[in-house]
């Protein structure tokens, strides 16, 4: 009997069969997360965990029989009561009468599974991308791209070139007139006959002597000396990287209720989850509002209150700043997004729109705009829909402009929303938006 | 591990093991089963996995290597979300068949459980694997795990070549088909080309001897047609053949070579589950009868603690714990039950026997030699002859079993049999169907191909019962045959008095080329 610990062997052996698995049901699985999106709390929004899909799109079909009709015998355990030729009403249909049902295993209409983090984070946030990330600059130590680059004396022992070293040591020794192999055994052989023979013993000696002075030679001159040893040569290349800055713009006045904080942050932490993971040079900036606006770090931006007027000219200026003092427009691809009530002082419409359309907008690639607004507000829709100030102020922005502007009244709404806002665009249309 | 007194003869303390235990729990079950029982398993090979090893295990149909294919990717998915949430444990071990036998266990095990899987699979399946008739002659124990290795290395070397998808489709549809993918009677061997060669030397030389030019002069009849080309064509083409997959390998028209290979494969792995499949309850009887004699004795001879012993008692009445019809728990007749209920009751059978026993098995009744019966059962038959042999009136007693007939022109159900004396031998007949492949799987052939017209491949279900097949799968199955076929396909449902009660059919959408 043998025993074999196989504990330590590497697990994951079926992670090449649950990636085949997801990519089979891919449409499935994605529409499943992004339903599931909807009915998380912002902060599971980026977490694994279990969903549902229709069993039909990963059904196995195989030949069998159906589960009803015909003539039919069960034999089954635990009688408690009947006697022969008791009637029994049928069950149900469908239901998991006798044996035959229960070998089939089928019939269940979802399957259920659990995805990890990163495979959720994937399906999740797939086709998105930051639009016309145009300006790239070469900057930064990280951003280096390693490049193989000919041959060098020196390096670390697993980048040694095996052909290339051996390529040296073999002229060496050809150039050395190193022995070889053949040529001393030829000499040992030539020894041992004559010594088997006997006789012409000068002809021995001097045999012996050129053997003693080949084995010293073969000695000397190494099968590999360390100046033959050569290693792949890396070149590093300083890669251009595109930085962005994202701006969030966020209205947090008075006016703005639960329901509308709550869904502006949902959009914000989508859009902090898709930048995060997608770009690695990508600055946040959070900047909120009231009367007066203020940069704040994240947590504040996302957990804190505040409240008071509403001014939001005075978040575009706050923009302006910043970009001013810290981020060179000629460097730095610059995006914002905007979420607010669309409530603001009415003498400062015409503020905003200037600010807007004269600074921020010639020097960023991309401004979204998300107002969100109550849930009973669609109720009447023949209407038309009562418009706000800001609202209106934004539909003068020239169509020509990386402008997008989007309503959002209820939760589900956000990821679609959202989705749009990033979507990944053909190359030519994306350049056409510049 | 609490340190053994040098005189105990226990064999462990507690619950912790190692591997040193290991071996001596081995050598003592082996003391047991092969010198009391006298029991021939084949050599063993105990590796010890991780839970999610066994995860992985289950997901490849609990073999230690096997092909990719999404499939396996979401049963191991299904398996992961049951027994995260807890709805399902997982099994303590799984055992191959295999020359040495590999036995996985789990490190979570108990030493007990170790012992209880040692006893169980080491020696129970083992025995089971290498003697009884089905297995030997359908599945080859020594290269079974060299075919896998072959078919991962060939599948992911086709997946190179010509695709993940392409590979994935031909593979779906050999899934598709593999139920019925299986010879079930061992065929002639084909000749080999040496001797083909000789044989037609003979043939020629036969022919000289009794050439007679005489015979050419000889008025012949007109020249048979009709009827007779139809039964040519069929023989020509092996028809009615049952093996579909045989058949769209060898004969498909339109197939790549690699993609009749795969077919191949699929074909060949499957052949050597068709043993498991009929002989699940003599297998499970087999394996837990001989881990229950194994603890018992090992109890006896004071190797194992009372306390060990009842945690055994504890996990083996969960075991061959058959919940009635009408429990939640119900799904089926649970093969480890009343495979070891019968097991027991021939063993009752043979060393206390009853005038009823006398009369039901008169040739084993009495015969006090309980192990050699059981070993010679074991050998010779399978589910679906075991219980028509075997079941005994007071088996059927105690598992309460009854019979629920079921007409779909009835009104309602009827209870046709029930355990007692006019009930047993219709139940056990019953039963015994219930474990008949030949009865349980249905009976598709293809039967003809039109060849003088479209090349249509006309499959036939024999109906029994009034049982038809499943529609929806029914089709889609029937869409894989076409694709690989490459034209039409038609599968008529007719019963034995030649009514037809369904017809499918389908048309290639993506022939494999």
């Amino acid at each position: 009997m043998n025993i074999i610990d196989r504990r330590l062997n590497p697990g994951g052996k079926s992670f090449a069969n649950r990636q085949r698995f997801l990519r089979r049901a891919r449409a499935q699985v994605r529409k499943a997360v992004r339903e599931a999106s909807s009915s998380r709390s912002i902060k599971d929004a980026g977490k694994g965990g279990e969903v549902s899909i229709p069993a039909g799109g990963v059904h196995e079909p195989h030949l069998h029989r159906s589960g009803q009709g015909g003539v039919r015998d069960y034999v089954l355990p635990g009688n408690k009561k009947y006697v022969q030729g008791d009637s029994i009403a049928r069950p149900p249909q469908g239901g998991g009468k006798g044996s035959k049902a229960g070998d089939s295993g089928e019939g269940e209409d979802e399957f259920r599974f659990a995805l990890s983090d990163e495979e959720y984070l994937d399906l999740y946030l797939e086709d998105l991308e930051l639009p016309d990330l145009a300006k790239r600059q070469v900057s930064g130590a990280k951003s280096v791209q390693w490049r193989q680059a000919g041959y060098s004396v020196s390096g670390p022992p697993s980048r040694i070139s095996v052909p290339r070293t051996l390529r040296h040591s073999m002229s060496r020794r050809i150039a050395l007139k190193r022995p070889k192999k053949e040529e001393i055994s030829a000499l040992r052989e030539q020894i041992e006959k004559l010594e088997r023979e006997g006789g012409q013993f000068d002809e021995l000696v001097k045999l012996r002597k050129e053997l003693e002075q080949v084995i010293l030679r073969s000695k000397r001159i190494p099968y590999i000396d360390p100046v033959d040893v050569r290693y792949r040569r890396l070149e590093s290349n300083p890669k251009p990287i595109a930085k962005a800055v994202m701006f969030c713009l966020m209205d947090v006045s008075g006016s703005m209720n639960e329901h509308m904080k709550d869904l502006a942050k949902r959009f914000y932490s989508l859009l902090y989850l898709f930048l995060n993971r997608r770009y690695e040079y990508v600055d946040l900036v959070f900047i909120r509002h009231t009367h007066e606006a203020s940069e704040v770090d994240e947590q504040t931006f996302f957990y804190s209150r505040e409240t008071g007027g509403t001014v939001v000219s005075t978040a575009l200026f706050k923009m302006s700043e910043i970009i001013r003092d810290r981020y060179p427009i000629d460097q730095w691809n610059i995006y914002a997004a905007q979420a607010s009530d669309g409530d603001n002082t009415s003498s400062d419409n015409a503020v905003v729109l200037g600010q807007l359309r004269d600074v921020i907008l010639p020097i960023c690639q991309y401004y979204a705009y998300v107002e969100v607004g109550m849930d009973d507000e669609d109720d009447h829709p023949g209407a038309g829909e009562p418009s706000t100030n800001l609202w209106r102020a934004y539909r003068r922005v020239s169509i020509d402009a990386p402008f997008a502007m989007r309503k959002v009244k209820h939760r589900r709404d956000i990821y679609p929303v959202f989705r749009e806002l990033f979507a990944r665009r053909p190359e030519g249309v994306a350049a056409d938006g510049a | 591990m609490t340190i053994l007194a040098p005189d105990s003869k226990l064999l462990f303390k507690g619950a912790d093991w190692d591997f040193d235990l290991i071996r001596r729990v081995h050598d003592a079950c082996g003391e047991i089963a092969i010198n009391e029982m006298g029991l021939d398993p084949y050599p063993n090979q105990i590796e010890v996995i991780t839970t999610e090893q066994m995860l992985d295990a289950y997901a490849s149909t609990g073999m230690p290597l096997f092909y990719r294919h999404w499939s396996f990717g979401k049963e191991f998915a299904r398996n992961e979300s049951l027994y995260r949430k807890g709805y399902q444990g997982l099994a303590y071990e799984i055992v191959i068949n295999s020359n040495p036998c590999l036995v996985y266990i789990m490190e979570e095990n108990s030493a007990m459980m170790q012992t209880l899987v040692i006893a169980h699979a080491g020696y129970g399946h083992s025995h089971f694997f290498k003697n009884n008739y089905v297995f030997k002659q359908w599945t080859d124990a020594d290269g079974i795990l060299d075919y896998l290795e072959f078919a991962r290395g060939l599948i992911s070397k086709f997946e190179e070549r010509y695709g993940h998808e392409e590979v994935e489709r031909v593979l779906d549809a050999a899934h598709a088909l593999q139920s019925h993918g299986i010879h079930r009677f061992p065929r002639k061997r084909m000749p080999d080309l040496r001797s083909e060669q000789r044989r037609e030397e003979e043939r020629r030389l036969h022919g000289e001897q009794l050439f007679n030019d005489l015979w050419r002069t000889v008025p012949v009849g007109k020249r048979k047609t009709g009827k007779d080309d139809d039964a040519r064509r069929k023989a020509l083409l092996g028809l009615p053949e049952e093996n579909l997959l045989y058949f769209l390998e060898k004969t498909a028209p339109r197939l790549a070579p690699w993609q009749r290979e795969i077919l191949r494969m699929v074909r060949m792995i499957n052949q050597y589950f068709y043993p498991q499949r009929q002989t699940k309850v003599m297998n499970e009887g087999c394996a837990t009868y001989v881990h229950h004699r194994v603890m018992n004795r090992l109890h006896e001879k004071g190797q194992i603690d009372d306390g060990a012993f009842l945690e055994f008692l504890h996990s083996h009445t969960s075991v061959v714990l058959q919940p009635d019809f009408d429990d939640r728990r119900y799904s089926g007749i649970n093969p480890y039950a009343l495979g070891f209920a019968m097991c027991c009751d021939i063993e009752r059978i043979c060393t206390k026997p009853t005038d009823e026993d006398r009369e039901w098995m008169p040739d084993i009744a009495g015969n006090g030699d309980a192990y050699g019966t059981l070993r010679s059962i074991w050998a010779n038959f399978r589910d679906e002859s075991f219980v028509s042999q075997y079941l005994s009136p007071q088996c059927i007693r105690s598992f309460g079993l009854f019979n629920v007939h079921d007409d779909e022109v009835a009104e309602d159900m009827n209870v046709s049999a029930i355990h007692d004396e006019r009930g047993y031998r219709k139940i056990r007949r019953g039963l015994s169907k219930h474990y008949d492949i030949a009865f349980r799987d249905p009976d598709i052939q293809i039967v003809d191909v039109d060849l003088a017209g479209d090349r249509k491949l006309i499959l036939s279900h024999r109906v029994l019962d009034g049982m038809t097949l499943e529609e929806a799968d029914t089709d889609k199955v029937l869409q894989h045959v076409a694709d690989l076929w490459g034209y039409d396909v038609k599968l008529v449902e007719a019963d034995d008095a030649g009514t037809v009660r369904a017809e499918h059919s389908a048309s290639p959408r993506r022939p494999f080329m």
